[in-house]
């Protein structure tokens, strides 16, 4: 009798214990869904996971993908929470997209000690593969270094060489500012000042007026997405780029262009990983993507999460499991990368993906030929000269080897 | 050339002004908030997602039915002060003689669906919205370039205030106001239709918002979140002008807008958070707030 209840008890607990360790492989996209940053990545970025799963058909050695998505509000204690929820009760697999660079770095400590799958595309901060890299992280789309040496070093280059600064006051701000005045410096620039703002702030005025007392030729946006519309906006009001001063976006986003217009926008250089209208293979994609997605075109961020999963799914199709994350990851480094959106690449020892970036400038209005075209290419920076050099980011694993 | 705290005093006065700006949207909000909680006793939670109906509304206008800014700043009033009647009719009215937690709570709903429903038609990044040609480029004061737009706008917010203050304080219909207020049933003895007055007023301070999105839209993006961005550093300055007082709200407006924008210069990381620091320290020492008087 107590053997037989022993032996009931077991069977009921056996599908539970199946559930938990999994035979599904779930994708949690974990982004802001409601804030500043919710339109470069939000829901865009589960669309474009959701693609990428059904390329397989929803399903790979034999398990069947689930895509959950979560906000995070932008606030690293509410992320981190979510993604040990996710890792411990419901059985997540791989986090991808994690906009917000304090985010990020939380994610990405909590998701090495459950050795799962962290996958950024949102995020820019360039010590997610630098001083804070772990087995567990691959950085798909962009980070700050890249944005420094695409942007910062082409503005200085034609003779913007004094700056100053409006930088987000957290991680990701004082990342780039740092990044970029190291290509400044070595350029032969020079920094005047910077001011630090919070994040999501209104008005821009007050910072602006700082900024063109410093007299300096060049003002540099180190900051992303409803901050930096507000400061571009701002500044073309208080008639700063028509009394000589320059803007230098250094993150700026399809979506914010879109919000802006390009008669604000027009003739700002920007350096990104994607542009929808890159190639026929760019274009076949993002069409269907804004087909599923309220006709928007999808910005780097989302391209990043769609390509980023693909690679993710390939591993794990090739590993035949899912379960132990650092061996994915490893799997993902082996494996030449390789989509219709980013081309062919690798993802490298310490995490970073190499791709090309490019440097666009925002068309005039005249030059517009309808919705979306907004960008024109002027050039192309090649993969090995986009990304910070593997041994200059004092990653840990790196040095090891 | 002369400093001011290590600042040149030309640089001062730029942010002054801009704080001023600031302060004029801080004082046309907190106006319609203080005479909705002053007459009316309902603290509306909702006043920052008609502000953004109001800018909503004038990009929706120029958008679809090519209706450009300066018939927008009186249309767009109108129709989301009516729409506020309605609700003030269909909802608020039920809660009358409550307590003021309950519209609190059913106004904060309406925040967030009104919200809500904005985000998921037009996204957080919001649309843009072009000044007006007539008000467009700026001139240049010697110590800063003013832009003409925002000149315009601290124009009509002190026009606004100075009116909407005359109105409740100096004219018969603003006695009539206050006095039922104080005791409806005796103001409503004297023949007054004291509900159809208080109907009246909700959509007066609801246009008041929905005006100010109006003169928002150019300067800010026209987006779901603008309001909620606003509303809570506008409660502020309502609670530290003393709730309710109507010339409370407009001082307190302009003068958290400059000492805001002096923040930015000295201190920018706690800009954010200033207006709130004032706030605890107002309620320890003045609990009713800079201008009101203690119950």
């Amino acid at each position: 009798m107590r053997i037989g209840s022993r032996l009931l008890a077991l069977f009921l607990l056996l599908p539970l214990a199946a559930l938990a360790q999994g035979k599904t492989i779930k994708i949690g996209v974990l982004n802001d869904q409601s804030g500043l940053y919710a339109d470069l990545g939000g829901q865009g970025s589960v669309t474009a996971a959701k693609m990428a799963a059904e390329e397989f058909g929803n399903k790979v050695a034999g398990m069947p993908i689930e895509i959950v998505f979560a906000d995070h509000q932008n606030k690293p204690d509410i992320g981190s929470s979510i993604a040990t929820k996710w890792m411990d009760v419901e059985g997540v697999d791989a986090i991808v997209d994690v906009p917000n660079s304090g985010v990020s770095l939380a994610v990405a400590k909590v998701v090495a000690d459950k050795n799962k799958v962290f996958i950024d595309s949102g995020a820019a901060t360039s010590n997610l593969t630098g001083k804070n890299c772990t087995p567990n992280t691959v950085h798909w789309t962009y980070d700050t270094w890249a944005l420094a040496n695409g942007t910062g070093k082409e503005v200085v280059k034609a003779g913007g060489t004094t700056w100053f600064f409006l930088t987000a006051d957290y991680e990701f701000g004082k990342q780039l500012e740092k990044d970029t005045t190291a290509v400044i410096l070595a350029n032969g620039g020079k920094v005047l000042g910077s001011v630090l703002h919070p994040l999501n702030t209104t008005d821009f005025s007050s910072f602006l007026l700082q900024a063109q007392s410093s007299k300096a030729k060049i003002i540099g946006l180190a900051n992303a997405g409803g901050d930096t519309i507000n400061s571009i906006k701002a500044a073309s009001e208080f008639g700063i780029v028509a009394g000589g001063q320059k803007l230098a976006g250094l993150l700026v986003f399809l979506s914010d262009v879109h919000s802006l217009g390009l008669k604000t926008a027009q003739g700002l250089q920007l350096t990104s990983a994607f542009y929808w209208d890159h190639n026929d293979k760019t274009r076949a994609w993002s069409k269907k993507f804004a087909a599923k997605f309220n006709n928007r075109m999808p910005t780097m961020v989302q391209a990043g999460v769609y390509a980023g999963v693909l690679h993710y799914l390939k591993a794990v199709q090739a590993l035949k499991s899912k379960d132990d994350g650092k061996a994915v990851v490893e799997k993902m480094k082996a494996l030449p990368t390789d989509d219709p959106l980013f081309g062919k690449g690798s993802v490298r020892a310490d995490g970073r993906t190499i791709h090309p970036m490019y440097l666009y400038e925002v068309k005039k209005p005249s030059e517009s030929k309808g919705p979306w075209d907004y960008y024109k290419l002027i050039k192309e920076i090649p993969a090995d000269q986009a990304f910070r050099p593997l041994d200059k980011g004092d990653c840990p694993l790196v040095t090891k080897k | 050339m002369t400093t001011i705290f290590g600042v040149p005093i030309q640089a001062l006065f730029g942010q002054l002004l801009v704080g001023l700006i600031n302060g004029s949207f801080y004082a046309l909000l907190s106006l319609g908030l203080a005479i909705i909680f002053g007459l009316l006793g309902i603290i509306n939670f909702c006043h920052g997602a008609l502000y953004m109906l109001g800018a909503l509304l004038a990009w929706l206008m120029l958008e679809h039915l090519g209706i450009g800014y300066w018939p927008a700043l009186i249309v767009s009033p109108i129709v989301v002060g009516l729409f506020g009647m309605l609700i003030e009719r269909t909802m608020l009215k039920r809660l009358r003689g409550l307590d003021p937690l309950y519209g609190l709570l059913l106004t904060f709903g309406l925040a967030l669906l009104f919200q809500g429903v904005a985000l998921n038609y037009f996204g957080v990044s919001g649309e843009p919205y072009d000044i007006p040609p007539q008000l467009s480029g700026g001139k240049n004061l010697g110590f800063m370039f003013l832009p003409n737009y925002r000149a315009w706008v601290i124009l009509v917010s002190v026009l606004f205030c100075g009116l909407t203050w005359f109105v409740t304080e100096r004219t018969r219909f603003g006695a009539y106001l206050r006095a039922s207020t104080e005791n409806p049933l005796l103001v409503q003895a004297f023949g007054i239709n004291v509900p159809r007055l208080i109907t009246l007023t909700y959509g007066l301070g609801v246009a008041l918002a929905a005006f100010a999105g109006v003169m928002a839209a150019p300067i800010y993006r026209v987006s779901p979140l603008m309001g909620g961005d606003l509303i809570i550093v506008v409660f502020a300055v309502v609670v530290i002008g003393g709730m309710g007082s109507i010339l409370g709200s407009i001082v307190t407006g302009f003068g958290l807008g400059v000492i805001e924008g002096l923040t930015k210069v000295f201190y920018p990381e706690a800009s954010n958070t200033v207006v709130f620091v004032i706030m605890a320290i107002v309620l320890l020492v003045k609990p009713a707030g800079l201008f009101g008087r203690a119950t």
